[in-house]
Order: structure tokens, then sequence, then C-alpha cells
């Protein structure tokens, strides 16, 4: 069909990010010494996702496994996938690298035919090795040259079925695994750059706090100092040697003189937040008046979330350089290009002059320090030029000043018909947005890079927001998944953040999905059912009824089943973001005067599962991370400070407390991979509460659940 | 700046620091040992477990002054003639792992444990990492790795 007199033809869709990276060479190279080279957007946080994207380059390739080696993603050269988040690795660098890997192979494949004057039906490739039926053979590795994919990709060479997948599938070891057991570096904060020093910063005492008086003459004096960095409230300090760096550290906060004032909420309790000032939006409405008039009876309830530490492991650390106009940062940070452009718009330079490199961290699970020191390694740096600067966060730093995952209100209100069934719906939610970056759309110039409210010429926190629906922020997994003929749910947008805020693993899903399960045995309660069978009674989902009915079958759950004042067990489920893994979980609870998890069952089905056991393990870190944050955790604060920087102020679960975890994976290779590592949060956090009620009719709905907590429940 | 003697894996190595420094950042920053790795520097999350004469420490927490003379093992001392101890084996094995910075700590938690109590059971295993934070929630895995070398299952 003639275009007519259209001189532009709008680009074709192309898979995942291949659609805003459309080279073939951005992504993969096949090297003449056997390799094959992938360059991923998406970085390591902790969850596997290397392994899982060197399987597929691996299987749509047609390559051993062990031919794969990662390039670090890096802004000069890797391809730009912004963040890695919300568990859409596989979904978006995988899918991209798929379709990458598959036209690649067809490339060599026309090669080869050309070279062996057959045709494209005679060939057949095994580890990169093509061979013609009728006899001759020439490998990838002859046939590569620089030109082989300096092309757009075309989008039409379709990937394998998952029929033919040998690789993808298989539960593959983990590439990182041996070198961390033998203790090799492995981390940003264990890089050495030949003539590095140490730099650290004495924070302000809390978020409002004014630099009275500093003798910055008296740091300047101590062993090993280079350079004592001072910026309106920012004080930082560079030394030889990392101990010098401590010192020097100590010695500012002794002598420094600081004005705090009251900028937190003067309580714990999230309620705080029904009475800020929030903007309404109906994201779901059902009406069906005939079903309504069969409302028998109303059940209400109030669910809270406290505010929640990433609380990594490894606190926030970043390398950086300045040469002339050049800089360069090792980080751990989720997004290198997302942080490049931050850096730029701070320091006035331009972005080419940037060069950030992703190394790995401790697992963040979120937005944690990450990208806040970089910046800091950055200042520093500045004030020694050609000398790299490590810039290691305390863990008083990390804990007193990373985004927090957001504190949470749920309203739950629904009606029962006689026959026990759901006619009418309604959730409430109220919370601040859950992501905090910065917002180059805003009218006021904002950084999401915490020293820039620190500088003299400060630069304001962006307002955190919520990403859109379907996956949502706030709101995600506040819509149930249930069939219920009135349905309302309203997000309540809280725009004040007192307490800094930003993305925690699952957003608000771990909150609604709490919220709603544990409502949902509470309306089974009221009419008298079974959890697992009213749960059923309400899904049609068949994808939603085969892990609830698999996780029941496993942990041998006996309908109507009694806890014996303390011991008892609960179920929750949930479809992660509505639209990705879905996860039920049952877990057994004993109860002294505190509540111990002893023992966990998920059900996980994420279509195509590219590495089970990573599905698997990410699966029962889930767990045991949500029992840790449901049993124990909450951030305090007073109003002028906030009060966790230590693990004695923010006890997490122990090996001693730890579940025994059984995961069962159901394997759909029918459907496409589905992201998967956020998925149990919510579910965990309602099976425990149902748990506890089914051990000893107490019902929690504010999170943690502490000892306090119970004896003022059985009080 | 004082000169301290110190043995660390089998070798007598002669460090310049001022003898006051947690032992953490003369194994990573003067030995290169950055498996010891930093994660509260006050002894309460063992990311820095390290063996002292047997006994397992929390290295940020610990003044170079003190280990003078004394047998200081890290994860880089584990493995003999190229072989991995029995526990890295079986942390490789369980993939008992995700992001692994608490990994490093807690194999010599449980590397002090054994060589008591070579046949620890479950209870004696998790008092024995008491001190020990994993916060990617590894927990499970790592105790199926520690049984197993402690009920001779590993190679």
């Amino acid at each position: 069909m003639s275009q007519g007199t259209d001189k532009t033809v709008a680009p074709r869709q192309l898979p995942g990010d291949l659609e805003t990276n459309r080279r073939l060479d951005r992504w993969l190279r096949i090297n003449r010494n056997g390799t094959v080279t992938v360059f991923p957007g998406k970085v390591e946080i902790g969850q596997g996702i290397l392994t899982a994207l060197a399987q597929i380059v691996a299987e749509d390739l047609d390559v051993a496994f062990e031919r794969i080696r990662l390039a670090p993603t890096d802004t000069s050269y890797s391809p730009d996938e912004g963040i890695t988040s919300g568990s859409r690795s596989v979904q978006e660098g995988g899918t991209a690298l798929r379709h990458a890997a598959a036209e690649a192979r067809q490339l060599l494949l026309d090669r080869a035919a050309a070279k062996l004057g057959v045709s494209l039906e005679q060939l057949t490739v095994a580890d990169g090795v093509i061979t013609a039926r009728a006899g001759g053979s020439v490998t990838y590795w002859d046939l590569a040259s620089d030109d082989l994919l300096a092309r757009e990709a075309s989008g039409d060479v379709p990937p394998k079925a998952a029929a033919q997948h040998m690789i993808v599938g298989a539960p593959v070891p983990r590439r990182d695994i041996p070198g961390k057991i033998r203790g090799t570096p492995s981390f940003v904060h264990d890089i050495e750059l030949p003539g590095m020093l140490h730099g650290r910063v004495a924070r302000p005492p809390s978020y409002g706090a004014r630099l009275v008086a500093l003798d910055e003459g008296e740091v300047q004096a101590m062993p090993g100092v280079m350079a004592v960095v001072r910026d309106g409230r920012f004080v930082g300090v560079i030394t030889e040697r990392e101990d010098q760096a401590l010192r020097a550290l100590n010695r500012i906060r002794r002598i420094a003189r600081w004005e705090e004032r009251a900028t937190l909420p003067d309580t714990l309790d999230p309620r705080f937040l029904l009475k800020e000032s929030s903007t309404e939006e109906v994201i779901s409405e059902k009406h069906d008046e005939k079903a309504a008039t069969r409302a028998e009876r109303r059940v209400e309830s109030e669910y809270t979330r406290p505010y929640i530490a990433h609380a990594s492991l490894g606190p926030s650390c970043a390398i950086a350089s300045v040469e002339g106009d050049r800089y360069r940062v090792w980080t751990h940070s989720q997004g290198v290009y997302p942080l490049r452009k931050d850096l730029a718009r701070m320091l006035r330079v331009d972005e080419g002059n940037i060069t950030v490199i992703h190394v790995e961290g401790a697992g963040c699970y979120g937005h944690n320090g990450a990208d806040d020191v970089a910046f800091d390694a950055v200042l520093l740096a500045r004030a020694v030029p050609g000398r790299p600067v490590r810039v290691q966060w305390m863990r008083e730093d990390e804990f007193a000043w990373e985004p927090y995952g957001p504190a949470m209100v749920v309203r739950l209100n629904a009606q029962l018909d006689g026959s026990g069934h759901v006619v009418s719906w309604s959730h409430d939610v109220w919370s601040n947005g859950h992501t905090n970056r910065t917002n180059s759309r805003s009218a006021t110039a904002n950084s999401a890079l915490l020293a820039a409210r620190h500088l003299a010429q400060a630069v304001s926190e962006p307002t955190p927001t919520n990403p859109p629906l379907p996956a949502g922020g706030a709101h995600r997994n506040a819509i149930p998944l249930y069939e219920f003929p009135n349905q309302r749910v309203v997000n309540h947008y809280v725009e004040r953040a007192p307490v800094r805020v930003s993305a925690l693993r699952s957003l608000g899903a771990h909150a609604n999905v709490f919220a709603i399960e544990s409502f949902m045995d509470e309306l089974a309660q009221a009419a008298g059912a079974d959890p697992v069978e009213f749960r059923l009674r309400h899904l049609k989902d068949a994808r939603g009824r085969a892990v609830i009915e698999t996780v029941a079958a496993k942990a041998g759950w006996r309908t109507a089943e009694k806890g014996n004042g303390s011991r008892g067990r609960g179920i929750a489920f949930a479809r992660y973001k509505n639209l990705a893994c879905y996860a039920a979980v049952i877990v057994q609870v004993e109860i002294a005067e505190e509540i111990t998890v002893t023992r966990a069952w998920a059900a996980v089905e994420a279509g195509l599962a590219i590495n089970p056991d990573g599905l698997v393990n990410q699966t029962e870190g889930g767990i045991i991370q949500a029992t840790s944050w449901t049993l124990k955790e909450q951030v305090r604060y007073e109003p002028e400070r906030i009060l966790t920087r230590s693990w004695a102020d923010y006890p997490i679960l122990t090996f001693a407390e730890a579940p025994q975890v059984d995961v069962t994976v159901v394997n759909r290779t029918d459907q496409a991979p589905l992201g998967a590592g956020e998925a149990v949060q919510g579910p965990t956090a309602a099976a425990i509460a149902n748990a506890v009620h089914n051990a000893i009719g107490v019902r929690l709905r504010d999170m943690p659940f502490t000892r306090e907590r119970v004896l003022a429940a059985l009080a | 700046m004082a000169s301290t003697a110190l043995n660390v894996n089998g070798q007598a190595h002669s460090v310049t620091a001022d003898p006051e420094t947690p032992l953490l950042y003369v194994l990573r920053n003067d030995l290169k040992l950055k498996s010891v790795r930093f994660g509260c520097g006050t002894g309460l999350c063992g990311a820095c477990t390290v063996i002292v004469d047997g006994k397992a420490v929390q290295s940020c927490d610990v003044p170079l002054v003190a280990v003078a003379g004394k047998a200081v093992t890290t994860i880089e001392g584990l493995a003999m003639n190229g072989d991995l101890h029995p526990l890295q084996q079986a942390f490789i094995e369980e993939q008992a792992a995700q992001c692994g910075y608490c990994v490093s700590g807690i194999i010599m938690a449980a590397k002090a444990l054994l060589d008591a109590n070579p046949r620890a059971g479950d209870a004696e295993i998790r008092a024995a990492l008491k001190g020990n934070l994993c916060r990617c929630g590894t927990h499970h895995r790592m105790l199926r790795a520690i049984r197993r070398v402690a009920e001779g299952g590993a190679k």
C-alpha cells in the first residue's frame, strides 16, 4: 500500500525496552572468542535478575549458559532502562533481550546460509555451531563481526516457544553466589581505586536542623584530614584513612552546634493522615441495585501500617571522582541514567560530562540512600580534584535519612447477604505518594537527592507521587480481585509528607492486601464460612483460584480448622498489582505473649518461570521479610527528630525467629513471565493476622503486631 | 602511628595504624580482606564477623590492639588448597544468599560454632547466629546449609 505523500512512517512498537533502545548492539555482542556479552540496563539488587537475563539470552541465541558475559550497567554504553523496580525487569529487560537474541540468531543464520551456500531450512544450531544438513558447519564466533548487530531491531523474529525451552525454566544456580561465598570483593563498598580517599558526611541531627556553629579549623587539624567541606548545613570530611574519617566525623558531631525545630507529626499513630488535607480519587466503582437490596448485615474495619524502613544491611556507599569537568560515579543506584540526570541538574553540568557506573550494593528493597550517597560523594570529590572519594553512610545515616515506606490507613466496609455473599464493598486508603523521585515536570525546582536540601542554595524535595494505575502506588492492589456486585474504591492522596518517604518493596500493596485479606476473614467469620471456601466463593479468576487451592492442599488445610488457644493458621491471597504474579500464603503462628511465625507455605504463579529456584528464593525472602515488617517494624520519631538510628531501635526478625518456608511454583509455561519479587508482602501480613485470630480469637488491625498490642488485645 | 603485629589467615602482618582502630577497617583497608563488611559499627548486625582465637567476634567492635598476637580468620582464609570449606560448599549448593552482603559474617559465625560443636542442632545453630542479621530473608536456606554440614551431609 502506498504511503502517499507522508515522508515519515511512525516507527513500529518494539517489544519491552527494545522500544526505547532500538539498536541490537546496544543489548548484545557476539565475540569472536566464543563468548556473548549482554548489556543489561536493569541492575542486580540482590534479586538474581542477572542470572535470569543470562538464561534468556542463552536460550534464544542457542548458546550454552556459560558463554554469557554480563557487562556492568554504565551510562557510557548500556541501554537506558530507567529504574530497576516494580518487579518489571523480566517483563521489560527480559522481553527486550529475548527478542534481540532471537533476532541476532536469525542474522547469524542468514550469514551462515550465504557462506555455506544452502537455504535456511537446511540449518540447525547447537551452542553457537550452525550445521547444514548436507554437511558443512560454521560457528557464531567465525561469523561475528562488528557490523553484525549494528542495526535497529525489526521485532520480526519471534522468540522460541516455551515448549522448546532448555535453559529458561531450569533452576540455574545464581552466577554471583560463589564469589560472594568465597569472599571476593563484590559490592561498590569493596572497590579500591588508586589514590582513593575516604569521606563521611556529618548530617544534621534532624530534618529541620540549622547549623549554628562549627570550628572547621579544629577538624582540619586532625590527623589525615585532607579537606572539610561545608556548604550551608552540608558538612563533610575527607581523609587518607577510613578510620580517620570516623574520628573526624565524631569530632564534628561533638563540636557542631545545631538548632532543631519540630517538623514531624506529634504521634506515631498513622491515623494522623486522616486529619491532613487530601484529594480523593474514586478508582473503581460498580453498581448493582438489585444485589444491594439483598444486604442483611454490615461489617466495618480500619487497618494501619506505620512508616517502615528499608534498612538495607549495608549502609549506602558510593565513589566519585572529579577531573576537570568530568565526573565519574560508582553507585548501587537502581537507575544509573535517572541518577545521572539528577546529578547533572544539581551540578549544573551537561549529562554527557558524567559517567555513572553500577556496582552491586546490599539488597535495597526499593528507594534507599543509594542515590543520596552518590551525590554526597560527588560533593566531597569536588574538593579534591583527581582523587576518587569513597563515601560510606553510617548505620545512623541510613536509618535516620532514608525515605521510608509511607504510613497508611485503610478503611473497609462491606455488606453480606443471607447466603454469605458480599453484595457491596468499599475501600478507602489514606497515604502519601509512594515514589519520591525528582519531578522534572514540576514548575518549581526540586531534587530527590538528600543533600540538595542541605546546601546553602537549597533545592526542595519533590512531593511524593503515585505511579498511575493499574500498577498504582498508595492504591496498588486497592481494587479487590474478588467479584463484588457493588464496589467503590477511593484513594485519599495526602500531599504533605512531613516524614521523608518513597518506594518500599510492594508499595501500597502491603497495607492494601493486609486490609483486604484480613477483612475477607472477618467477613468469612460473619458468614460462618471457611476462609478458603469464602475466598473461592467470590473469585472467578482461574489462576487465582489455582494458587489458593494449591497452597491449601500443600499445607493440608482442613475446612473450618480451629486454633487451640496458642497455635493457629491463616491464609491470604493476592495477584501483585492485579496484573503480575499470583500468590497465596498460609502461615502457622504460635503465641505466648509474642507472636512467632513457625511455618509458612506459599503457592506462586508467575507465568513462565525463567529461573524457578530464583522465584522460590525471592518468595521465601519476601515471606520472611514481610513477617519481620508485620510483627516488629516501625520507624519511631518525636516532633523534632527521627529516633530510629540503630538496630537496637529497629529490631528485625532474627535467626531464632525465622519460619520454615515451603514454596510451590505453579509453572504456566504457556503464559508470559510475570514480575514476582514483591508478590507475598501483602498476603504474608494478612495471613499472620488471620492466623493470630484463628489461634487466640483476637483481631489485630494495626501493624506491627508487638507484644504490647497482643496483650492489649487480650485484655 | 604505632605498628601492630597481626596473624591473619595464617600469615603474619605488621600494620601501621592507630591501635584503637576497629579491626574491621584494618582487615578491609590495610589487608584488603573485603569480605569483612561494615553493617553498623556497633556489633549489632554481624556483617563484619571474623574468628579470633576460635571465637566469632564482631570486628567493628574490637580495637586493633586487642587482637595483637592472636589468630584472626576471615572467609578468605577458609579454602584449603583451593577446596572450599564444607560450609561454603553447602551455601553454594543450597543457593543460600540473596544480596549476599551478610553471608560471609554468617558463615564465619557458623564455622566458630561447628568447630566447637560439630554436631550442633537447629536450636544451637539459631542461637549461635543471634548476632547476625539478614535483611533479604534468606534465613531458611542458610539454616538448611549449616544443618547439612552439622549432620555430615556435605562433601
